[in-house]
């Protein structure tokens, strides 16, 4: 491999980016899928909206919007350094929140179609057996629903790594620090005779991203047997 | 344990305005579909919140809309069965059973689970899926789990209305084994008058939203002016008799208060108590004892009550010993005979008219 330390630690930036923007972003994605599946209240296609709204508008005004928010003079960045001391701009763990936010509407979008795939009735029917809400929920939907959890996941992971212009317009590409695998590309494309290592990413990444595919694939096959008790 | 049900909803177009009581065994809510009965019970279960509502079991209130009395589904301690099973299709059987008992609130076991499963004859398929079950399996299934639950009141929405003939047959005798061994009380929604005759000790009739009558289900169902709810082609009385012996012939002679029934040979013992209905479209009435007649069944009755129908049916309720008959004729036979209340008759049953589905 002609990959040096740089290449490699975008790779390794980029998993790890991933990771921490799905694992994350989930406990959240389900409650707002399950509010937009099940409850009716005010403001509910606003939340929708505001929801699907990374999908929509352009990665580079979504990093904008990062950026003055979060950036050291942004209102919630500045107050995150001065009462917890933690800056994200510039920082891997700023590329997580522009990760975390592109993928959120795919990751609540799969949730949320698992949800309404769910018979309420079998909600009711389980309350009318002395079991409280939060029961329900854990030991029927839950399960239920584990399928379009996982695969809200994957579609999560993969949009993460594959995330670029919110990410290089928030924390920029600083390698060893925040260049992940696409921006890494892109440098790799910048500069003459990097044609090799820029492919050689492409191939990495579409390596991640398949093998991301097979892998929910299967397990998703396995939870669906195991719920329709095959 | 008695149940109270005052309930007041209005929809669009719609009205609802009930109020009755349930003693103890089966109380059937007996309408046609979209007379409001599953509305009822949804209420009583917590699933449905009326505008107006006082619903309480014994002293305490389960609803009650005047006071802000809410109590939310899981904590009302009423079960539900269904019209469809809606077992947990993720659990084994057997789990779908423990669920109450893992994860539910009422923790008082009133109930012995190798009982229960005995009592539904369930104990073969504890350990499949829901989805490998037939409809009947999984409505027994669905009653057991319900009353593993340790429900003060059982609901039933049409319990049966799902299955087929054969199905229904098949749980029939388990919701009479539940009315006759366990003391809990059962609302039993239906528009079946077949089942409601076979199950109900109380009936409750329903009508665009109102109670037309609500009392003792023999009483109810041998009132010739409730007729035209019931459906004239289902009407009939239920009475009470005693097996008296199986004659070599293969008939079953069957006492009742008045007087021998002959039915087809039907299972149980010499003593036992039958449960049989006689439709009124089976009951024909003669003046003087028919002799020349192939009937069997001719028991000596007094006319009790006339209802002319609209067309030109009519329903005479004829009393025979404590036992009452409905018998469905036309208005120019009650003319041509000159039927009139106390006028003395005889009643002509067919004896095919009984079948051994209907006798409990």
């Amino acid at each position: 491999m002609e990959l040096g330390a740089a290449e490699w630690s975008a790779v390794f930036l980029s998993l790890k980016v991933a990771t921490w923007a799905t694992v994350l972003s989930l406990p959240l994605a389900i409650w707002v899928a399950y509010a937009l599946a099940r409850k009716r209240f005010w403001g509910h296609s606003f939340l929708n909206a505001v929801v699907h709204l990374p999908l929509v508008l352009p990665p580079v005004v979504t990093g904008y919007v990062l950026l003055i928010l979060f950036g050291r003079t942004g209102a919630v960045g500045k107050a995150l350094e001065s009462v917890f001391g933690i800056v994200i701009a510039f920082q891997w763990t700023g590329a997580v929140l522009a990760a975390a936010i592109m993928a959120f509407p795919l990751m609540v979008r799969a949730i949320r179609l698992a949800i309404e795939a769910v018979d309420p009735k079998l909600e009711q029917a389980a309350l009318t057996l002395g079991v409280r809400p939060s029961l329900v929920f854990a030991t029927i939907t839950l399960p239920l629903i584990l399928p379009g959890i996982l695969a809200g996941m994957v579609l999560s992971f993969a949009k993460a790594i594959g995330e670029f212009g919110a990410t290089i317009t928030f924390v920029s590409n600083i390698p060893g620090r925040t260049q992940t695998i696409p921006s890494a590309i892109y440098s790799a494309l910048q500069t003459p005779g990097q044609e090799r290592a820029a492919m050689i990413l492409v191939l990495i990444s579409a390596a991640i991203a398949i093998s991301a595919l097979l892998v929910s694939e299967g397990l998703s096959r396995r939870i669906g047997q195991r719920i329709a008790g095959q | 344990m008695t149940i109270k049900v005052q309930i007041h909803h209005h929809w669009d177009g719609f009205s609802l305005n009930a109020a009755f009581e349930s003693p103890r065994g089966i109380t059937a809510i007996f309408g046609r579909s979209g007379s409001g009965k599953t509305s009822i019970i949804n209420a009583i279960s917590g699933i449905f919140t009326p505008d107006h509502a006082k619903i309480s079991i014994d002293q305490t209130d389960l609803v009650n809309t005047q006071a802000g009395i809410n109590i939310p589904i899981h904590n009302r301690g009423v079960g539900y069965i269904f019209q469809h099973a809606r077992l947990f299709p993720h659990l084994s059987v057997m789990n779908n059973l423990r669920y109450s008992a893992k994860y539910g609130r009422r923790k008082s076991h009133r109930f012995d689970p190798t009982e229960i499963i005995d009592l539904l004859g369930i104990e073969h398929i504890l350990d499949r899926r829901p989805a490998a079950l037939s409809g009947g399996e999984q409505q027994r299934v669905a009653i057991a789990r319900a009353l593993l639950s340790d429900p003060k009141i059982l609901l039933m929405d049409e319990p049966l209305s799902a299955l087929d003939a054969q199905r229904k047959a098949e749980i029939l005798p388990f919701l009479e084994r539940i009315r006759d061994n366990i003391r809990i009380p059962i609302l039993y929604v239906s528009h079946s008058m077949s089942e409601v005759a076979r199950l109900a000790n109380h009936i409750v009739i329903l009508d665009a939203g109102k109670v037309v009558a609500s009392g003792d289900a023999r009483q109810i169902l041998a009132d010739p002016a409730l007729v035209p709810y019931l459906g004239v082609r289902s009407a009939g009385s239920s009475i009470l008799t005693t097996l008296k012996a199986h004659d070599d012939d293969g008939l079953t002679r069957l006492a009742t208060s008045s007087g021998n029934l002959y039915l087809p040979t039907i299972r149980g013992t010499v003593g036992q108590q039958v449960r049989v209905r006689i439709l009124a479209q089976d009951v024909t009435i003669a003046l003087t004892r028919p002799s020349d007649i192939s009937a069997l069944n001719i028991l000596p009755c007094v006319v009790g009550d006339i209802h002319m129908g609209e067309g030109p049916g009519a329903i005479v309720s004829l009393r025979s010993g404590d036992d009452v008959f409905l018998a469905r004729i036309t208005r120019r036979s009650v003319q041509h005979l000159g039927l009139a209340i106390g006028k003395k008759c005889h009643a002509v049953i067919k004896s095919v008219s009984v079948s051994p589905t209907e006798i409990g």
